[in-house]
């Protein structure tokens, strides 16, 4: 395997565009990668789409069909939440064999109002539908689940799962590409109305529509492009192993564990060597969760750590800098090719008032519920 | 051609692992590999634990268990009442079930961690060709 470099990433302010179609967004935030890289379509040989809910549509050809039919491979991926990861993953692997020399990750989802509440339909006569009636299969449940399991290990609590819905509103206020920009309080949180408890509403990401893209080329190349390479230091795929538990209760902590220790291994990094990671607060319950299972904090102690301020920015380790989930929105298959643009952004300096300063090292974190779990470890060379 | 019994026409399970016998009570039933032990709900083609694909063996699993965690749901797909609280249930065998827990208000202070819970069945909805869809969940005991 070669080194890989990011050298161009865009994206479109995650929101609402039910006057546009998906490989509409797609292809916006493409121009935007292609802008950002200074390169054009003919110089890319191989693109990955993600999407998930038109995941029969051909998405990644469609919006070929509106930048440039250049005829070269195209690959449409479908791995739940971690759909745009899974697509920036594949755009990476392409390279780092050797296979090619210039590829491009977009992902790009309209999500309707439905959202993570749409699907679990049992299919057949809906007399036997279980949504209900055997617990809930539906997202809210299952992170609220998760949730109430890290404070019967650990004596967690509520307040403290609020307190990431409000540390990432505060952050996302510095983010023009957010889907919400809006500060709440804490009482504000812990007063909303309970979507799944322990989550409340502003503890659950919203429903919206977006893209993003990202350009990867051999580091061999890439400086003849950019005198800013972002240097792929892994690019890791799990899925769920056996866990006692994780075929009725799904596991979301052993794969990322196992992802984060293969992540830091082949990076030859450890969780203290970051400055800054983008994970996946598809609900206020994940992020906690995801502080020990990354490593950046001990057993049973990701609660202090919010507690004490350590993964905002300003703080030890900032965590969603560009407001998370919670605050910037949840495109499904656009999520994770953001993250890696945020990420991105902040190794180059360019990320504005919510710079994490100084950054070398940035994580990004997507897990897809079923189970998918994608880390990218970059760097600044 | 012989009739079926009764109970077998009008009475359906909501899942396949819910088992409905002529005689005797409701109850789960799981499966166990021959090889590791590793006990599933409901039916198994092979062991996704061991990797064995050698049959396994039948297991009528516990009617009483612990609760381990929950959730309050109070927003969920459209046609699905709440609030209500959706739990995972662990039996004796090593098997967890996803359930609703009934006879307590959907209140997380009603709910404590490893309470013990029985399981009851009661008939939920009819379906197209008119037989009582039966369902279970657990209650604190
Ligand atoms: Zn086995």
């Amino acid at each position: 395997m070669r080194d890989v470099a990011v050298i161009g990433v865009g994206m479109i302010k995650f929101g609402r565009y039910p006057e546009k179609t998906v490989p509409e967004l797609g292809a916006q935030a493409a121009h935007l990668a292609l802008k950002d890289a200074g390169v054009d379509m003919k110089d890319i040989e191989l693109v990955a789409s993600g999407n998930l809910y038109q995941s029969n549509a051909m998405v990644g050809q469609r919006i070929l069909q509106i930048i440039g039919q250049t005829g070269v491979p195209v690959i449409n991926v479908a791995n739940a939440c971690a759909t745009g990861s899974t697509a920036f993953r594949e755009a990476y692997m392409s390279v780092a064999s050797g296979a090619y020399d210039m590829t491009m990750a977009i992902g790009s989802e309209q999500m309707g109002k439905m959202g993570l509440l749409g699907g679990g339909g049992a299919g057949g006569d809906p007399a036997y539908s279980t949504e209900g009636v055997l617990g809930s299969g539906l997202m809210p449940a299952v992170f609220g689940m998760a949730g109430v399991e890290h404070m019967r290990k650990y004596g967690s609590t509520q307040e403290h799962f609020a307190k990431v819905s409000v540390k990432n509103h505060k952050h996302s206020m510095h983010n023009p590409y957010s889907q919400y920009q809006t500060e709440v309080g804490l009482e504000e949180v812990l007063n909303a109305r309970v979507v799944s408890w322990p989550n409340t509403l502003y503890m659950c990401c919203p429903t919206g529509d977006g893209a993003a893209a990202a350009i990867l080329c051999s580091m061999d190349k890439a400086r003849q492009y950019t005198t800013k390479p972002i240097r792929v230091a892994a690019s890791v795929l799990t899925s769920d192993p056996w866990t006692q538990r994780d075929l009725i209760m799904p596991d979301i902590n052993t794969l990322t564990r196992n992802a984060a220790k293969e992540a830091y291994e082949k990076a030859g990094i450890g969780p203290g060597d970051l400055d800054l990671i983008e994970l996946h607060d598809c609900f206020a319950t994940a992020e906690l969760l995801h502080y020990e299972n990354l490593g950046i904090c001990g057993e049973g102690e990701a609660g202090r750590m919010i507690d004490e301020g350590a993964t905002s920015v300003g703080g030890k380790i900032p965590v969603n800098a560009s407001g998370g989930l919670l605050s910037k929105g949840h495109p499904l298959g656009a999520t994770g090719v953001a993250n890696v643009c945020e990420v991105v952004w902040h190794l180059r300096g360019e990320a504005g008032n919510r710079q994490v300063e100084g950054a070398k090292v940035g994580m990004a974190h997507v897990i897809g519920l079923g189970s998918a779990c994608t880390l990218q470890v970059l760097e600044k060379v | 051609m012989a009739e079926a019994p009764a109970a077998e026409k009008t009475q359906r399970p909501i899942v396949p692992f819910l088992k409905l016998p002529a005689t005797g009570n409701p109850y789960l039933q799981g499966s166990r590999c021959k090889k590791c032990g590793a006990t599933y709900l409901g039916a198994r083609m092979a062991c996704s634990k061991c990797f064995s694909t050698d049959a396994m063996d039948d297991v009528q699993l516990s009617d009483k268990g612990e609760l381990h965690v929950f959730s309050i749901v109070h927003q969920s797909a459209p046609g699905v009442p709440t609030p209500y609280i959706a739990a995972i249930v662990d039996l004796p065998e090593g098997v967890s079930v996803r359930c609703n827990i009934q006879g307590v208000e959907p209140d997380p202070k009603n709910l404590k961690f490893g309470m013990p819970v029985q399981m009851v069945t009661e008939k939920i909805r009819t379906d197209r060709e008119g037989n009582d869809v039966i369902a279970f969940s657990f209650k604190p005991i």
